[in-house]
């Protein structure tokens, strides 16, 4: 990124500036530069954190899995890949978005920014009501449901609810980031709306793209685990 | 040569006008408190930290006076004039309003104690207290690298902690601190305190999470020109290795606490085997981050120590490198000997595997004490609070060492397992260790954070009160546990009695040593003797900036020209030789 200044107001066009142009670093900061290597370096260590809270979850997993390989190959056979398989073409596609929209913010045009933006956060919204409306929903009334409220009559292994109790807990863990997802998102909706960020101020908007990314590489190893595997 | 350049030499040379400091008030109570809530300054969320700190510690050392209270007599069952069978010795019962039994009681205190202890004080302790003080200050920089998460981390730590606490309140949980399956999925009437105390353990952890990447990209991007790794204070190496610890581990607990949640909520059965799961494998989840957190608790006592006892025996480290090098090396070795808190309770290939890898922490551990006693020779070492409790610090976290060795070989551990001996052993290293350090801490940096000296006379009367009743509670425990008393019974047989009496008296005289010292900390903000930029004649930055500092810290960014300890080179500045003087220039090394 570039190392200059921001630059000085005889040089530019008179009229308010855009936002973007005014943001100025934290006082404890030598160069902007610095302000900016500093919040991607901590984001790639919040990251980390999120890896090894679902590796938690693989690891349980793997273990039931290798105990009980029958009931999770039952377990794999109810869910129906085509919604999953919607699910992760949906998130690919937002991530692809959303990488978009920072190209194009660190290229100046907010515009197409915020289009990619706005569709990023519909991708997201598309995810959730699949997964509600046509997952959880029917699978939930069907009596197919974690740990002690199971009740899904024509089960084949009594380990079954085992099963949808790491199913429900994984996915679930996933949604809850999509949903925090979509707020981050819709924040960066708002404030690219009122000029905020520009090619010297995208430093959130890469943020909460890789965050994004994440959600999307996270999913894309529940997909097969889960629909996938039998 | 000075460690700073000559324009960094303009800061004031004061002794008394703190116009600037960061304590100065803002005018009325309520824009003092309006200022505080919503601070980012590090300073202000370092003492933030250490109130709360303080008043967690009090509480959880409450629990800890009970339980020991309760252990004063062997409760005995007898049966009444009535034929009823009562119990003798309930001196917890006024505690109880729901008819628990005397050993219900015990338990709720005996694990409110540990679990304050643990998540709520040396967890958090020296890295968010005095690490948050003056781990910018010693790198040279205005502030940590997010200030507003700084803040926001403690918010989190407070609500999690009175989530946690909640569950007090509504009568306690009785699992220990540990919260192992089956007691924390079955025991019914605990139903909601357990999953108040999981939530809090939960929240906490992410402030953990956040203090920790915090310091870690501090620590990266925010040294003063001119510093380069190795001219880093050792304080700040070891919060850095801790740090790595807390990004690390955490989220493994915050995944455990969340299954453990679910298990309560809905049965999950990971961990209930008449479902197919597995309790071990919960304690296999808990230590890969239980254990990890020990070091969390013990890497910054060393960095403490590390300091003061190379300010107060007026000497360079001895072997700084390698004590920067074991700190890495303990972080890393800190992941691979979760399983040696499961010795009984898993196959004998894994169980010795465990037990080789464990008796490596010893070797960087052990790197250090070696290096603290070499830096202890031919120094000058002068007897005030912060080295009479470095020179505590090393003779109990030695035992506390020592002791560990013979948990960690698989034989004796069979016997000791759940013993009083390893309730002597884990006191000696988190109180021996890290609480004293970080009394040694907060005695070496009070002058520096609140600009005031303590009283020298009453504060080493805390310290030989703290010291001394520290060895008599839990020395005797060590016996006690090698003869068979276990761990976690409110009950024991009549043979005990004698040694658990020296013990409990021990714990008296503890609580008698931290009112001295709470009586001389506040002495001292209110009447103690203006303090000095540089009481001690430090080397290290933090010393460089007004006491207490101006809220950007430095008046001159400080450029720094060599490494931290070079006390054979040079005399700091500001040091105040009419109190504390320096000894002649001496031809070390």
């Amino acid at each position: 990124m570039s190392t200059m200044n921001p630059p000085s107001g005889r040089d530019m066009p008179a009229g308010p500036k855009p936002l973007h142009e005014t943001v100025e670093k934290g006082h404890h900061w030598r160069t902007r530069d610095d302000e900016f290597d500093a919040g991607k370096l901590g984001m790639w260590l919040f990251l980390g954190t999120e890896v090894l809270l679902f590796a938690g979850l693989f690891c349980g997993y793997a273990i039931m899995r290798m105990l009980y390989p029958e009931a999770f190959a039952n377990g794999s056979h109810y869910l129906n890949w085509v919604y999953g398989g919607a699910n992760t073409l949906i998130l690919l596609w937002s991530s692809y978005t959303m990488a978009a929209a920072i190209r194009h913010t660190q290229l100046g045009d907010k515009a197409r920014a915020q289009i990619c933006l706005v569709i990023t956060w519909l991708c997201a919204l598309a995810f959730l009501l699949i997964k509600f409306i046509f997952e959880y929903g029917p699978k939930w009334a069907e009596g197919k449901r974690p740990g002690v409220l199971f009740n899904y009559p024509y089960a084949e292994n009594p380990m079954e609810p085992m099963w949808w109790s790491l199913y429900y807990a994984a996915t679930g863990i996933h949604a809850s980031h999509v949903v925090i997802g979509m707020g981050l998102i819709g924040y960066l909706i708002y404030r690219n709306a009122k000029g905020w960020y520009g090619p010297k101020n995208y430093l959130a908007m890469e943020n909460i793209g890789l965050y994004w990314h994440i959600v999307d590489l996270i999913w894309i190893f529940l997909f097969p685990l889960l629909y996938l595997i039998h | 040569m000075s460690s700073l350049d000559s324009h960094a030499g303009s800061a004031p040379q004061h002794g008394g006008g703190h116009h600037g400091s960061y304590l100065t008030s803002k005018g009325s109570l309520w824009a003092d408190i309006a200022n505080w809530a919503t601070t980012v300054d590090h300073k202000k969320i370092g003492v933030m930290y250490l109130t709360a700190l303080l008043i967690l510690f009090f509480l959880g050392g409450v629990m800890a006076l009970a339980v020991r209270f309760e252990l004063l007599e062997p409760t005995r069952i007898v049966i009444n004039q009535a034929g009823e069978s009562v119990t003798t010795g309930q001196r917890l019962a006024f505690l109880a309003s729901d008819g628990a039994t005397a050993n219900n009681i015990y338990n709720r205190a005996m694990t409110l104690h540990g679990a304050i202890m643990t998540f709520m004080f040396i967890v958090p302790g020296i890295p968010a207290s005095l690490g948050n003080f003056f781990l910018p200050l010693m790198i040279g920089a205005k502030d940590v690298a997010f200030p507003r998460l700084n803040l926001g981390s403690w918010y989190v730590y407070v609500f999690g902690s009175l989530f946690a606490l909640a569950s007090a309140l509504v009568g306690g949980i009785d699992t220990g601190w540990t919260l192992y399956t089956p007691y924390s999925t079955m025991t019914d009437a605990d139903h909601w305190r357990l999953v108040a105390m999981i939530t809090g353990v939960f929240i906490m952890g992410f402030s953990s999470i956040m203090t920790g990447l915090n310091f870690v990209v501090t620590v990266h991007k925010l040294r003063a020109p001119g510093m380069g790794w190795f001219d880093m204070p050792l304080f700040v190496w070891a919060i850095y290795a801790t740090a790595i610890i807390q990004v690390l581990a955490t989220p493994v607990i915050g995944i455990t606490t969340l299954m453990l949640i679910f298990e309560r909520l809905f049965n999950f059965g990971l961990f209930d085997p008449r479902l197919g799961g597995d309790p071990v494998l919960f304690q296999h989840f808990f230590w890969f981050y239980s254990h990890p957190v020990v070091y969390i608790m013990i890497l910054p006592a060393f960095g403490v120590i590390s300091e003061t006892i190379t300010v107060h025996a007026r000497k360079p480290i001895f072997g700084y490198r390698s004590i920067a090098f074991a700190s890495l090396g303990i972080a890393a070795v800190s992941f691979l000997v979760w399983g040696h808190h499961m010795f009984t309770s898993q196959g004998e290939l894994t169980a010795a595997i465990f037990s080789f890898l464990t008796f490596f922490v010893a070797v960087p551990t052990a790197i250090k004490v070696f290096n603290w006693i070499s830096t202890l020779y031919k120094g000058s070492i002068v007897f005030n609070t912060p080295m009479l409790y470095t020179l505590g610090f090393l003779f109990l976290f030695t035992i506390g060492g020592l002791t560990g060795l013979p948990l960690a070989t698989l034989s004796t551990d069979m016997h000791l397992h759940d013993s009083y001996y390893v309730v002597a052993h884990f006191h000696y290293v988190m109180f021996g260790g890290t609480v004293i350090a970080f009394l040694a801490g907060l005695h070496h940096w009070w002058p520096k954070m609140f600009g005031k000296m303590y009283a020298e006379t009453p504060a080493k009367l805390g310290f030989w009160l703290v010291f001394l009743g520290f060895n008599t509670t839990f020395f005797i425990q060590f016996i006690m546990g090698a003869h068979g008393m276990p761990r976690r019974y409110a009950s024991y047989p009549d043979e005990f009695q004698w040694m658990h009496i020296i013990s409990t008296v021990g714990s008296w005289m503890l609580l008698a040593g931290f009112l001295v010292h709470l009586f001389t900390f506040i002495h001292a903000l209110l009447q103690g003797k203006t303090a000095s930029a540089n009481p001690w004649g430090g080397m290290t930055l933090e010393w460089h900036a007004d006491s207490p500092p101006d809220e950007h810290n430095f008046a001159h960014e400080p450029i720094v020209k060599h490494g931290p300890y070079a006390y054979d080179r040079v005399v700091p500045p500001h040091t105040d030789p009419a109190e504390y003087p320096l000894p002649e220039k001496t031809d070390l090394h």
